[in-house]
């Protein structure tokens, strides 16, 4: 029986050199991952575990990410916490305001995420990485300081569930429209203890932006990890970056998977998902006449540049509604810059926008953007649970960036055929 | 201790941990600081309610979404002896037994309960009393058996540099 592309990358980072669903594994990755939320109590367990020195300082990556910069006192001390254990163990990735950028979308950047990597994070969002052909897994502060102190960690494999890909999507349809279909489809626990696994046709009308904004919310469906197949942009994308840790993982024809789901990509509409769960995805005809407070664009799934780029053509030349409050906000530094050089940040910020630097900032409820009692907003991030972004009356509406951006124009979700019908998917990357 | 009685706290499916611990106390990460939010993005007056060796049973998927520690590091500084679900979010399951916050999968108890019944737990053998019916929790496997008996990811990571 043949092998899925997660039991490969598994198998190779697994001590006993083999990886099968169900088997419990000691797996060493190849990145660990920690933040300034996370980091702290994993900072404390290393205290309390008596470690001297760490597996491999080289490894472990730094992202002050959450309330940077600081929101207050408490959030510096926070952060200080992260830089101070980070020089006392010799760890040079440490990133924060200026030059960083939200953990998963600046790791492929720095070339710490590629194809057949394992990415452990104190997050967990960091499946992110599968958009890579990589396995990003999430796991609390306390087990990555195990990992941090030793090399090792116990996982069980998961089995995998492939999602075929294909057809062309449609003008507005977009990486995040996939994913909010697939998680309506088997709801939030859909993929609980499995991997989500990509491929197919359809994968070459996605970059690899689209493909980031798809795996990051493989956890929504409650899947431990997500793997895409390799492809000639992958290829292209980590040429750039560096990255060699790993060499990529094809599945075997005849691998086992728990289940098989198609998508035909030509079917799809636009989706906007109505709180509280992000498995309520329906087409935007379906949604009653809903007013937006605010209107966020970024987060670690939808901050890409190829989101900024999608906002700013429906902005461009138009001006918010009065009652709207836009944010946007640039996943990393080097996506501002590129926002910058492409002229996206003029056309927002003259269509209304408040441009942020990159940070979590509202998306998790912590700053820049907290929903106040009886607000509504429409958000590209990938959570819209009760209170996510602020008080618990607050809505949350999920949706790309061509939908939130028309909402702050006409103040209201609508499609963005009404409102910028020169908008639009033009044709495969 | 391994054995208490507390009053059963009922909730249903797909509790995340943003309602457990709201995202804007994640800048603290003490008990001590944390106790006091426990549960309070989805009823605020959770922590005034709870006393020391109460449980929370609940649904599928307890503790989904985000995978913050902060949430069953509340939880257990809130004075809740054990929680019992139909399933648990696999990264919440894992942090609460790395922090020893006993946790076990019981479908049965949780459709044979109400909230606010008396419930005996015995947590070492994962064995419960509810209104003179008895329920048992399924068993761990062996690695995980190793880290509860540990007393705690830290302490067996702790024994594993010793031994090193």
């Amino acid at each position: 029986m043949g092998l899925t592309m997660t039991e490969k990358i598994f198998a190779s980072h697994s001590q006993s050199g083999g990886a099968r669903a169900g088997d419990i594994e000691i797996l060493t990755p190849d990145v660990v991952l920690l933040n300034d939320t996370s980091g702290t109590i994993t900072v404390e367990q290393l205290k309390k575990m008596g470690v001297s020195r760490l597996f491999d300082s080289e490894k472990v990556v730094l992202v002050a990410d959450h309330f940077s910069p600081p929101k207050d006192v408490t959030s510096a001390d926070a952060i200080n916490l992260l830089r101070g254990f980070g020089n006392k163990f010799g760890i040079k990735n440490f990133y924060e305001s200026g030059r960083h950028g939200i953990e998963h979308a600046l790791l492929p950047e720095l070339g710490k995420v590629g194809p057949g990597g394992l990415i452990f994070g104190a997050d967990s969002h960091t499946c992110t990485a599968g958009a890579l052909n990589a396995c990003g897994v999430g796991f609390g502060s306390t087990d990555l300081a195990g990992v941090i102190a030793t090399g090792e960690l116990w996982v069980k494999v998961p089995p995998s569930i492939r999602i075929e890909l294909s057809g062309q999507p449609g003008r507005f349809v977009t990486g995040k429209d996939i994913i909010l279909s697939l998680i309506a489809k088997i709801g939030v626990d859909g993929a609980l203890n499995a991997a989500l696994e990509f491929g197919g046709s359809g994968l070459s009308c996605l970059n690899i932006d689209e493909r980031m904004a798809i795996a990051n919310m493989a956890v929504e469906a409650g899947a431990d990890t997500c793997v895409f197949e390799y492809d000639d942009q992958v290829a292209s994308y980590i040429q750039q970056t560096g990255w060699k840790a790993q060499e990529p993982v094809i599945a075997d024809h005849d691998a086992k998977y728990l289940a098989h789901h198609t998508i035909d990509l030509e079917q799809l509409t636009p989706l906007v998902a109505v709180p509280p769960s992000p498995a309520n995805g329906l087409p935007i005809s379906g949604i009653a006449e809903t007013f937006v407070h605010q209107v966020y664009i970024g987060n670690c799934s939808n901050g890409t540049i190829t989101d900024l780029r999608q906002a700013a053509e429906v902005l461009q030349g138009n001006t918010i509604a009065p009652n709207v409050r836009l944010i946007v906000v640039p996943a990393t530094s080097a996506i501002y810059r590129q926002a910058a050089r492409e002229g996206l940040l003029e056309i927002l910020s003259a269509a209304g926008a408040g441009i942020s630097l990159p940070t979590c900032g509202a998306c998790f409820g912590g700053h820049m953007g907290i929903l106040g009692a009886g607000e509504t907003a429409i958000s590209t991030t990938n959570r819209n649970f009760k209170g996510r972004m602020g008080h618990s009356d607050a809505k949350v509406y999920l949706a790309n960036a061509w939908v939130a951006a028309a909402a702050a124009i006409a103040g209201k979700i609508v499609d963005p055929q009404t409102i910028a019908p020169q908008a639009g998917r033009k044709e495969t990357p | 201790m391994s054995r208490t009685t507390g009053k059963i706290h009922l909730f249903g499916a797909h509790i995340d941990t943003d309602v457990i611990l709201p995202g804007k106390y994640l800048n603290l990460y003490t008990p001590e600081e944390l106790g006091p939010h426990c549960l309070e993005g989805l009823d605020p007056t959770f922590i005034h309610r709870v006393r020391s060796g109460d449980v929370i049973i609940a649904g599928d998927n307890f503790g989904t979404g985000s995978s913050r520690e902060h949430a069953p590091i509340a939880i257990k500084a809130a004075g809740i002896s054990c929680i019992i679900a139909t399933n648990f979010a696999r990264i919440f399951y894992r942090n609460a037994i790395n922090i020893g916050l006993p946790v076990f999968e019981c479908p049965e108890i949780v459709s044979a309960v109400k909230n606010g019944d008396v419930i005996d737990a015995d947590v070492a053998k994962g064995q419960f009393t509810v209104n003179g019916a008895h329920f048992q929790a399924k068993p761990f496997p062996p690695y995980i058996q190793g880290i509860i008996e540990a007393g705690g990811l830290v302490s067996f990571v702790h024994k594993q540099l010793n031994k090193n």
